[in-house]
């Protein structure tokens, strides 16, 4: 499979270019929410156009109602969004909880998928526990208790859960800690009795929870594949959600690029536009060369994933690596091009340098994944 | 697909058939690679049969029409040879500047009679082509050069020196980039072509960090080119020259294939049995930046077949991929410790390692430097102004 967009692919990449400009344009949506001091960051209006331009169902099978399509056409999108910093539930509900809902039982798709269709529901995930993303331990338990099960634990940076109707928790029903068996995914509704979440909003806007589970009692029906199999769920939960962020990051990166090319264009000082001395052109061109291979690899990671390639997990850690370090140089190297205007709330690009430092951090940093590399090669 | 597929398993079936065993090892050194032209060798019986069924096959060229030594296979079908050659591990038949460079050159501006002779004798590795363009004060500044043609009717009389003509020692005949009007700089050079045993052609070796010599000098003292030898037009000869240039940029890049740039960090442990952290999170890195970049090659690649690629993108290409190599060697010498000081040792294969870490800090000098690199992406992809 070459690695460009084909026709019906390049076509989905048009629409959403075109719509996520104009809806979802950072003074229409994410201005416009931070400023009014929005609760959840982001708006319910545009979550809906997702579900009627059918976004909403790209990684939903046919026969689910959904679009049936992979992570590739996820990542269009999501590319669209990162270069219009446009707050959506879209990576937390339609990648995310979409990928594990499509492993769980026909109760529970017909549950919940109905509504991320159309986009009424808002789904998030609860992995986390601490500061940094390390689910290779979860402590957050759950026990047997009759039919079903009681969690307790703690969560942290769960992106949307306080906006969520559903919440996906991963929780140990057996083993220790960092057993890779014993894990089980739970779709937990948002008003379950022992559930609270404390929300925090984030450098970038968003707003994130931390989330305590004091004895929530499920039904059996809760459980999202197979009870103490959890981990393969999350694995491919995991993989599509760190493939969609990178490629959320790419258009973080590109929109940041884009933006300082542009002022290296128009910006004069000592009679000469900024963009004529070489030592910004190379620095722009050294960026641009970095932007040009993440993008390359995060294509590879989706197709990979998308063939369900043994590869594929490899992949997605070196796209998300090699990502987040790139979109970081793209929105560093932005504010510093820009001088003194970059600093300002007034422009753009000190909100991609906002954006990057959140969307870096979900599902595991630069460094986490530069391990996981040395790791999967075997040192 | 249907087609694809049948392709697939014949290649596979033909490789399996005619790819020794000793053909699938590694290159490890000069000697493993194959050049051709008349002074050439075989180093073994496996290397000629290989390269032997590969001319039947016209798989030394493989996208090349067949009437020009090629097997004619369209985009799809290059790329198979290619992944299914990589899967086994197979060592390109036949290695030259004839097939990365003049070529192309000579399949988008050469005559039919051009074509037919030239490339039937590069495809077959008979002729061994060398490089005539950087001069001692063309460098960078490459449409400075000032090797001269004097036009004598039927023929021109060149006068001038070339420098860093790689294996120009080895080599039967040079394309080379001459002056053929003083007063037009751009459209004043012409792209020749003569037999490097012209009399008044002589190299001489220069001897590198590295202790080795693959680069020469080369002087012209009065050297009689006919005039039909020449690659498009006469005084169009840039034109030749950047186009050509943009093959050798992809050829340094090392996205013509192959797995130049995978992953180390694996292979280090295995070679020194131990990694200390800070080291092993700079491989760890590395091996991030080289696996991302070998999917920029097979992107890069893809989007070439098809027209897609900016025409400008072999500079980033090269620019990224010799930077990268070079921090590999770095990275090698650091994971090799004392061992990899070693100039001379049978252990180190006669200094190897610090041989091949010396020898890549030529990548991002030759063929364009990587600030020239930049420069062009800066002009031509990024449209800054003045650049």
């Amino acid at each position: 499979m070459p690695l460009y967009h084909d026709d019906d692919q390049a076509m989905l990449a048009d629409s959403a270019r075109q719509f996520m400009a104009e809806e979802g344009a950072i003074n229409k949506q994410l201005r416009h929410w931070r400023d009014k001091g929005c609760k959840d960051g982001f708006g319910h209006e545009l979550w809906k156009q997702f579900g009627e331009m059918g976004f909403t169902g790209i990684l939903v099978a046919e026969d689910d109602g959904g679009l049936g399509l992979g992570n590739v056409e996820a990542g269009i999108v999501l590319e669209e969004i990162g270069r219009n910093l446009t707050p959506s539930p879209f990576l937390t509900s339609s990648v995310l909880a979409a990928t594990a809902l499509a492993q769980g039982s026909d109760d529970l798709r017909g549950r919940y998928l109905p509504g991320l269709l159309t986009g009424d529901s808002v789904f998030a995930v609860a992995i986390d526990e601490g500061a940094k993303h390390h689910p290779e331990a979860i402590k957050t338990k759950a026990e047997k208790s009759g039919n079903g099960f009681k969690l307790s634990g703690k969560k942290d940076f769960v992106i949307h859960g306080a906006s969520a109707d559903m919440i996906i928790v991963a929780a140990r029903t057996s083993g220790g800690d960092s057993d890779a068996d014993g894990l089980t995914l739970f779709a937990v509704p948002k008003d379950a009795a022992g559930l609270s979440q404390d929300a925090v909003k984030l450098v970038d806007s968003s707003v994130a929870t931390h989330m305590t589970l004091d004895g929530v009692a499920l039904a059996g029906d809760a459980v999202i594949g197979e009870v103490d199999g959890g981990r393969a769920v999350l694995n491919r939960m995991l993989n599509a959600g760190r493939i969609g962020a990178a490629a959320e990051g790419i258009g973080v990166a590109r929109g940041a690029m884009d933006m300082t090319v542009d002022y290296l264009k128009q910006r004069k000082q000592f009679g000469k536009l900024i963009g004529e001395f070489q030592a910004l052109q190379h620095r722009a061109s050294h960026l641009y060369s970095e932007v040009e291979i993440a993008r390359a690899a995060v294509i590879k990671a989706q197709q990979l994933l998308d063939a369900g390639s043994q590869k594929a997990e490899l992949m997605v850690s070196v796209a998300k690596a090699k990502v987040g370090r790139t979109a970081n140089l793209a929105v560093r190297e932005g504010v510093q091009m820009h001088g003194g205007i970059g600093m300002t709330d007034e422009y753009d690009i000190g909100l991609y340098m906002k954006r990057d430092r959140a969307l870096s951090e979900f599902l595991g940093d630069a460094n986490y994944h530069t391990e996981r590399v040395a790791q999967l090669n075997g040192y | 697909m249907a087609d694809l597929d049948a392709f697939r398993s014949e290649t596979r079936a033909w490789l399996e058939a005619n790819c020794p065993a000793e053909m699938r090892e590694p290159v490890r050194d000069e000697d493993d690679v194959y050049w051709g032209g008349r002074k050439a060798t075989f180093k073994s019986a496996a290397q000629k049969s290989w390269f032997e069924a590969c001319v039947a096959k016209g798989y030394t060229v493989p996208a090349w029409p067949k009437a020009y030594g090629g097997a004619g296979l369209d985009a799809a079908e290059a790329k198979i040879l290619r992944e299914e050659m990589s899967r086994i591990g197979a060592r390109p038949p036949l290695s030259s500047f004839g097939i990365w460079m003049l070529g192309p050159a000579l399949l988008k501006f050469g005559t039919e009679e051009q074509k037919v002779k030239y490339l039937n004798e590069i495809a077959r590795g008979e002729i061994r082509w060398c490089q005539g363009y950087s001069e001692p004060g063309a460098g960078s500044d490459l449409v400075s050069m000032q090797t001269f043609g004097d036009d004598q009717g039927d023929h021109w009389v060149v006068n001038g020196q070339k420098i860093w003509t790689s294996y120009a020692d080895a080599a039967d005949w040079i394309f080379c980039l001459v002056r053929t009007d003083k007063t037009n700089k751009y459209q004043g050079i012409t792209f020749m072509l003569f037999d490097m045993e012209t009399p008044g052609v002589s190299t001489k070796p220069i001897l590198l960090i590295s202790g080795n010599s693959p680069f020469c000098e080369t002087f012209f003292d009065d050297v009689k080119v006919p005039k039909d030898q020449f690659v498009g037009e006469i005084n169009r000869g840039w034109d030749v020259a950047k186009y050509l240039l943009g093959h050798e940029r992809e050829m340094i890049s090392g996205a013509g294939g192959g797995d130049r740039n995978s992953a180390i960090g694996a292979a280090m442990l295995r070679h020194s049995g131990t990694l200390d952290p800070i080291l092993r999170a700079e491989l760890a890195m590395f091996d991030v930046d080289a696996l991302a970049y070998n999917c920029m090659g097979e992107r890069f690649l893809d989007e070439i077949k098809v027209g897609k690629a900016h025409p400008a993108q072999p500079n980033m290409m090269k620019y990224a991929g010799t930077e990268l190599n070079k921090r590999r060697h770095e990275l090698m010498m650091a994971a090799g410790g004392s061992r990899s000081l070693e100039w001379d040792s049978e252990e180190t294969g006669g200094g190897k390692p610090s041989r091949n870490w010396l020898r890549t800090k030529a990548n991002s000098i030759e063929g364009g430097t990587s600030e020239v690199m930049l420069n062009v992406i800066s002009k031509r992809i990024l449209d800054l102004p003045g650049a």
